[in-house]
């Protein structure tokens, strides 16, 4: 574990001219590659935090009136692409399991779009994810992450996800940076064809 | 990995926040720029001081609350209370309601050629 004074000597701050921050969440399973996939493109260290529920109504007999401690936490980690002076993409990669999707509407308060990362050997894993951003109306591609030899191809993986023609399905080494790259080009050429199709 | 909240003393939490559990809508998102506009000054509490110490720079609510190793929801309480005093801002606070959820084309553009130039 880092101190806290060498993580603040390592911290590389934003140009003074970063106006805008933007984001992309990657979603999946458990172990699924989501953070190698953010440190792959990151110009920073993956940092870690968390995002707490606080369920409101607990604790009222207590005198303090606080709700501190009956909160669930999820954490999450994030990385950053400067990708020019002004803008900011944060990746953000978030845990798809049904449990954790209380932080839902925060976690994705004006993200652009989403990766669903899927591997071959859990695909249902993803299920709930996919049902998750369909119904919220979230664009999305699928990124398979190869893990070793898969006897799947892309037609497969897409009938057993039941995924829509329309999404998007792709494969990647997110080891590889230019690999997690063409994952996030072809998220943005997607939700760039849905917002000019408008 | 950062210690979790679990593991944390919700006292300390408390102490942090005053006691107070959520705030008003104050369009911060997690990827929000904030900027100081001051120093710190004797007597300010620890977590403010090091809020105005790391945004010199434009840093995001969700960077401040990894260097501070609190919850986004703790550090966004006490952002709240820098805003309000004018110490800090929020840079594009309150971009336009996600109707659609689709994002500007122009945007989207920009984003593209910044991607294609890593
Ligand atoms: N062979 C291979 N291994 C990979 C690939 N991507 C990730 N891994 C490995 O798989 C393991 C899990 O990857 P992580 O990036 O930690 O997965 P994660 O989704 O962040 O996992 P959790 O946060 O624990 O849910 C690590 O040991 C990675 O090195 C890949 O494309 N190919
Ligand atoms: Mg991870």
């Amino acid at each position: 574990m880092d101190s806290k004074i060498s993580e603040a000597a390592a911290r590389t701050p934003l140009a003074s001219s970063a106006t805008t921050g933007l984001k992309i969440v990657i979603v999946g399973g458990f172990g699924v590659g989501k953070t190698t996939m953010v440190r792959s493109v990151s110009e920073i260290r993956p940092l870690s935090t968390e995002e707490t529920l606080t369920r409101a109504g607990q604790d009222i007999d207590d005198p303090r009136g606080v709700e501190w401690k009956s909160t669930t936490t999820v954490a999450f980690d994030f990385g950053r692409i400067s990708l020019n002076p002004e803008m900011v993409l944060y990746l953000f990669g978030a845990p798809g399991q049904e449990r954790f999707w209380f932080l839902w509407d925060r976690l994705f308060t004006g993200t652009l779009g989403a990766v669903v990362m899927v591997d071959t050997r859990r695909l249902a894993d993803s299920w709930y994810a996919i049902d998750r951003l369909e119904h919220h109306r979230m664009p999305f591609v699928v990124a398979h992450n190869r893990f070793g030899e898969t006897t799947h191809t892309l037609d497969q993986i897409r009938e057993a996800l039941d995924l829509s023609p329309d999404v998007p399905l792709v494969s990647c080494d997110a080891r590889q940076r230019d690999s997690s790259k063409a994952v996030l080009i072809t998220l943005v050429n997607h939700l760039y064809a849905l917002s000019s199709a408008r | 990995m950062a210690p979790r909240l679990e593991d944390e003393n919700p006292d300390r939490l408390y102490m942090v926040t005053g006691g107070r559990s959520n705030v008003a809508d104050d369009g911060l998102n997690l990827v929000t720029l904030i900027v100081s506009e001051c120093d710190p000054t004797p007597g300010m509490q620890s977590e403010h001081v090091r809020i105005l110490r790391m945004c010199t720079s434009p840093t995001a609510v969700v960077e401040i609350a990894s260097e501070l190793r609190l919850p986004v929801s703790v550090v966004r309480i006490l952002l709240c209370d820098l805003l309000d005093t004018g110490r800090i801002t929020a840079r594009n606070p309150r971009p336009a309601p996600a109707e659609s959820r689709l994002p500007d084309p122009d945007v989207l553009r920009q984003v593209l050629v910044g991607l294609e130039n890593l």
